[in-house]
């Protein structure tokens, strides 16, 4: 399964791109994530504190537990700083 | 109800034209780019395009839901703004004016914990540090739970 996974503000600059498409066999976000930190030392710089940083899918927060199937889009990021 | 997420600099007065007809209380509030290290001279605002309409709606229509409100305005810029200029505006239209002033709450105290913006500082030498997130901000929302 191809998911497009997108990455915001230091995330994306430890990973060094905006984007990518991931395949993956996992069933959950945790499993991508882990997945993800096992395959380059980027994503284990950007990724492995999961308490430092938030996920959504498809446009919606969702926890690391979440089941990627049917999932399309996936973005890591810093907690937000609005307003 | 006017939302809008744009690049370009925007006078509180345009959004204000019309706005709250009906209404007994308007409350207004500009955030604006604030120097609090002396060193910087603009903040970059990254988001998330697509997803930050969806979450601003979302936002906008619980505040409407829930004081009922008249009217409803927020705009909130991204790209580089220099310190001083105006980063975002939120304006409610309400019956009355306490909930017009909670409703103004509970819209930056949203905005700021569950938009997808990020800011990141720019001083004389390029950009710098991330702004990070204040375990308060998050604290914030849980008076309205």
């Amino acid at each position: 399964m191809k998911i497009d996974v997108l990455y915001f503000a230091w995330i994306r600059e430890r990973i060094g791109e905006p984007r990518e498409s991931i395949d993956t066999g996992a069933t959950t976000i945790r499993g991508l994530v882990e997945q993800l930190i096992n395959s380059d030392e980027r994503y284990a710089a950007a990724l492995s504190d999961l308490n430092s940083y938030r996920v959504a899918a498809d446009q919606e927060l969702v926890n690391f537990d979440h089941k990627l199937e049917n999932v399309r889009e996936l973005a890591f990021f810093p907690p937000m700083t609005g307003g | 109800m006017l939302i809008r997420i744009q690049q370009d600099p925007f006078a509180l007065a345009d959004l204000l034209d019309g706005f709250g007809d009906g209404a007994g209380a308007v409350v207004t509030f500009s955030g604006l780019v604030r120097d609090d290290t002396g060193e910087m001279t603009a903040l970059e605002l990254e988001h998330y395009p697509g997803m930050t309409e969806k979450a601003v709606s979302r936002i906008a229509m619980q505040a409407q839901a829930r004081w009922n409100l008249v009217d409803l305005a927020i705009v909130h810029r991204f790209g580089r703004l220099n310190v001083g200029e105006q980063i975002m505006a939120v304006a409610t239209a309400a019956r009355h004016r306490a909930e017009a002033f909670e409703a103004a709450e509970y819209l930056m105290d949203y905005l700021k914990s569950r938009a997808p913006f990020w800011k990141r500082e720019i001083g004389a030498d390029g950009p710098g540090a991330w702004v990070e997130a204040k375990t308060s901000d998050e604290d914030a929302l849980s008076r309205w739970d």
